[in-house]
C-alpha cells in the first residue's frame, strides 16, 4: 500500500476542476437553501444543463466557447423560471419533491436515444474541449509541459481550465457577498424564516423567490460548465447521488455562510479521495474482509453516515452561525 | 382614563342611527357584501361596514365569528368569494398582499412574526418601504443604496427608542421576550408611515404590565393621524381607547357604536361578553372571601328572584317537600 500515493492523490483534489465545479454549485445551493430556504433537490439538472448547454452549443453549433458558456447559463436560467412558476408556491416538502422530478426529467432527457443528433445519449458528449483550450493565453505552451510541482502539476491546457474555475468561483463568492449584505439579501432571509411577515411588510415574496432560484441555478450551472470544460460529458454525472454529494458538501462547510460551501466541497472530495484510496488499498493489502469495489462502496457509506452527523449535530457546519442556522427549534 | 394621559374619544360622525352597516361621514375603508365560505361554513357574510377614519375601531366577537378571516380578507392574505372593498377609494378585492401594505394598509399578525434569525434592527429596516437596494441589480452596487440605508437605519432607531426596545438593537429577536416581540411589531409596522393599521389582538399574551404601554402606543398611533382597527377579547382594552365599536357573529355584523352604548346592550352583553362577565363568582358563590360589588350584588339579587320564581311555580312540590 503506497500510502504516498494516496496522499497525492488525495492533496491533487484541492485544485481539481471537480473540486472547482462542486464549489460553485454548493455555492449556488447556499443561496437557494442556506439563504432563502428553498429545498432544492434537483440541483445536479442544472449542473447539468450548464454542461450540456456549453458542450452542445460547441459541437452542434459551432459556437465560441464564451457564447456556448452563456448558452448554458441561459438554459439553467430558463430552467429555473420554467420550474418555479408553478413550484415556488409549494410548501418546503413538496418543493423538494417536485426538484428531484424535475431534476430526474432534465437527465433522462440527455440520457434518452430520441436526442442522440445532439446530445450523443448515454455515450456522453466529448470533441468540445479543445475549443476553450486553443482559446488560452497558455496555448502557445508546448502541450507536454508540466507547470507545478508535486501533486500540483499541470499541462497548459490543465492549468488553464483550473484558472479559470477559480476565477469563476471567485466571481461567485464575491457576488454572493455582495447581495447576501444588501438589502435584497436581508429580505431573501427574512422570506427564509417566514414568508408571510415579509410579504404583510410590502415585498413582492415570488419575485424574490424567482430571482434567488435563478442565481443559484446560474451559479450551478457554471461549476457545471468547469466540471466538463477540459473532458467530456455524460449523463451519469447528473444523478441524484451528484445532488446528494452537492448538499453534503454544503452542509459541512456552512449554509449560510459564504466560503463555507467551498470549504465544504473540498473537505469533502479531499477526505473522499483520501478514504477511498485509504480503503482501497487496505482491501488489497488483505487488511479489511472486503475487496477493492467493496471498499469503494464503503467509502460512500461512511460519507452518506457523516451527512446524517452533522445534521443532527452541527447542522450549522463547519463555518456556520448556529444562531442563524438551526433545524432544531 | 384612557392610557396614562387623558385623551377625548372621537366622536364619529354618522349618517344616521348607530347600527350595523350605517355610513359615516369620512371612511377610509368601505366593505360590501364580502362572503368567504370554507366548504360549507360561512365564515364571513358581511352586507356593508364603513371603517371610520382618524379613529380607533374595535372588531369584536365570539371565538369563530370570523374576525380574523375578515382580516385576512382585507389585507389580501385571503381571496372572498364574492364582494369589494374599497380602501381611499380605491378598490382592493383581487389585489395581493404586498401591494395591499404598499398602499398604506399594514397589519399585525395574532402569533407574532417576529423573524427571529435576524437582528431587532435588520427587523425594523425590512419593514421600510421603496428600497433601492432591495431590487436585484442595485443591491450588487452598494454606492447606490448607501444613503438612503444610513437614513432607514436612522428612523428605524428613532422607532426602537420610542418603543423602548433600543438596548436590544443588535440582538437577534429570538432572543425577545413575546411582550418584546409585539412591540416590535408594531414597530416593524410604523416603519412605511401607513394610513390603516391593523392589529389581530395585540394584547394576547400580554402580561398586564406591558398592557398600559401598548394601549399608550396604539393612542399614540390615533395621536399621529393613523387609523386604527383592531380585533380584541379584552373588554377593559376595548372600553378605554376605542372610539367605535363592531361587533361580529357568526361571520355577520351584528351591531356597532359607540363602546358604551353598544356593550350595555344587553343582547350584546349575554351573547358575546358573556353575562356578568365583570363578576369574581367565586365570591359571590361564598368559596372565596372577598368583598361583593355592585354587579355581585345585582347577580345575587337576580339568583334569588329567580329561585323565589321557581318555588312560586311548583306550589305542590312545596307542600311535599313541607310535609316531609
Amino acid at each position: 500500500m503506497n500510502f504516498l500515493s494516496i496522499l497525492n492523490d488525495a492533496a491533487s483534489y484541492l485544485l481539481q476542476p471537480t473540486t472547482l465545479a462542486f464549489a460553485l454549485a454548493a455555492t449556488g445551493l447556499a443561496v437557494h437553501f442556506g439563504f432563502t430556504g428553498l429545498l432544492n433537490f434537483g440541483m445536479a439538472a442544472f449542473m447539468a444543463l450548464g454542461a450540456y448547454g456549453y458542450a452542445i452549443s460547441i459541437v452542434s453549433f459551432g459556437l465560441p466557447w464564451w457564447t456556448a458558456m452563456l448558452v448554458g447559463m441561459l438554459a439553467a436560467a430558463v430552467f429555473a423560471v420554467v420550474m418555479g412558476i408553478p413550484t415556488l408556491r409549494l410548501r418546503a416538502d413538496y418543493l423538494a419533491i417536485v426538484t428531484i422530478a424535475a431534476a430526474e426529467i432534465v437527465r433522462y432527457l440527455f440520457l434518452t436515444e430520441s436526442f442522440t443528433e445532439y446530445t450523443a445519449g448515454s455515450g456522453g458528449l466529448s470533441g468540445y474541449a479543445r475549443a476553450f483550450i486553443d482559446a488560452s493565453p497558455l496555448a502557445a505552451l508546448p502541450s507536454d509541459m508540466k507547470i507545478g510541482f508535486g501533486p500540483f502539476s499541470y499541462t497548459p491546457s490543465q492549468l488553464s481550465t483550473i484558472l479559470f474555475g477559480l476565477f469563476m468561483l471567485a466571481i461567485a463568492i464575491l457576488l454572493v457577498w455582495a447581495l447576501m449584505r444588501s438589502p435584497w439579501g436581508r429580505v431573501i432571509k427574512g422570506i427564509r424564516e417566514d414568508e408571510d411577515a415579509v410579504r404583510s411588510l410590502g415585498k413582492n415574496v415570488f419575485a424574490y423567490k424567482m430571482q434567488s432560484l435563478i442565481i443559484g441555478g446560474v451559479i450551478a450551472a457554471v461549476g457545471g460548465i468547469v466540471w466538463v470544460m477540459g473532458s467530456a460529458t455524460s449523463p451519469g454525472l447528473y444523478t441524484t447521488s451528484t445532488t446528494f454529494q452537492i448538499w453534503t458538501m454544503l452542509l459541512l462547510g456552512g449554509a449560510a455562510t459564504i466560503f463555507g460551501p467551498a470549504l465544504g466541497a473540498v473537505i469533502y472530495l479531499v477526505a473522499q479521495s483520501f478514504l477511498s484510496g485509504l480503503l482501497s488499498g487496505m482491501a488489497k493489502a488483505g487488511m479489511l474482509p472486503f475487496t477493492d469495489s467493496q471498499a469503494k462502496v464503503l467509502v460512500l457509506i461512511l460519507l452518506g453516515l457523516v451527512l446524517m452527523l452533522i445534521v443532527i449535530f452541527r447542522p450549522q457546519g463547519i463555518l456556520g452561525n448556529k444562531r442563524e442556522l438551526t433545524f432544531v427549534k | 382614563m384612557t392610557g396614562s394621559i387623558k385623551r377625548p374619544k372621537t366622536v364619529i360622525g354618522l349618517d344616521g342611527a348607530a347600527a350595523p352597516g350605517v355610513k359615516k361621514a369620512d371612511p377610509i375603508l368601505v366593505i360590501d357584501n364580502v362572503t368567504r365560505q370554507f366548504g360549507g361554513l360561512t365564515a364571513v357574510d358581511v352586507d356593508h361596514l364603513e371603517i371610520p377614519r382618524h379613529a380607533i375601531t374595535a372588531l369584536i366577537g365570539p371565538n369563530g365569528a370570523g374576525k380574523t378571516t375578515l382580516f385576512n380578507l382585507l389585507c389580501g392574505f385571503d381571496k372572498p368569494n364574492s364582494g369589494t372593498w374599497a380602501y381611499d377609494g380605491t378598490n382592493l378585492a383581487g389585489v395581493p398582499s404586498f401591494k395591499v401594505a404598499r398602499m398604506g394598509q399594514v397589519r399585525t399578525f395574532q402569533l407574532t412574526k417576529a423573524l427571529s434569525l435576524l437582528t431587532v434592527l435588520e427587523n425594523m429596516k425590512l419593514g421600510a418601504p421603496g428600497q433601492r437596494g432591495e431590487r436585484f441589480w442595485t443591491s450588487m452596487l452598494p454606492w447606490l443604496w448607501r444613503a438612503q440605508e444610513s437614513e432607514i437605519e436612522a428612523k428605524a432607531k428613532e422607532l426602537l427608542v420610542r418603543f423602548k426596545l433600543d438596548a436590544k438593537e443588535q440582538d437577534y429577536a429570538a432572543s425577545l421576550s413575546g411582550g418584546q416581540r409585539k412591540l416590535l411589531d408594531m414597530a416593524r409596522a410604523l416603519m412605511s408611515d401607513p394610513n390603516l393599521v391593523m392589529l389581530d389582538e395585540p394584547m394576547a399574551g400580554v402580561n398586564p404590565a406591558l398592557t398600559q404601554s401598548l394601549l399608550d402606543h396604539v393612542l399614540d398611533l390615533k395621536e399621529r393621524g393613523m387609523t386604527v382597527l383592531f380585533v380584541e377579547h379584552d373588554m377593559h382594552m376595548v372600553r378605554h381607547i376605542a372610539d367605535w365599536v363592531v361587533v361580529m357573529a357568526e361571520g355577520r355584523v351584528v351591531a356597532e357604536g359607540p363602546p358604551e352604548t353598544v356593550m350595555d346592550d344587553p343582547a350584546v352583553i349575554d351573547a358575546y361578553l358573556g353575562a356578568h362577565q365583570d363578576v369574581d363568582l367565586g365570591v359571590v358563590t361564598g368559596r372565596v372571601a372577598g368583598e361583593l360589588d355592585t354587579s355581585a350584588i345585582q347577580l345575587l339579587d337576580e339568583i334569588e328572584a329567580a329561585t323565589e320564581a321557581a318555588a312560586e311555580g311548583e306550589p305542590e312540590r312545596r307542600g311535599e317537600e313541607e310535609q316531609k
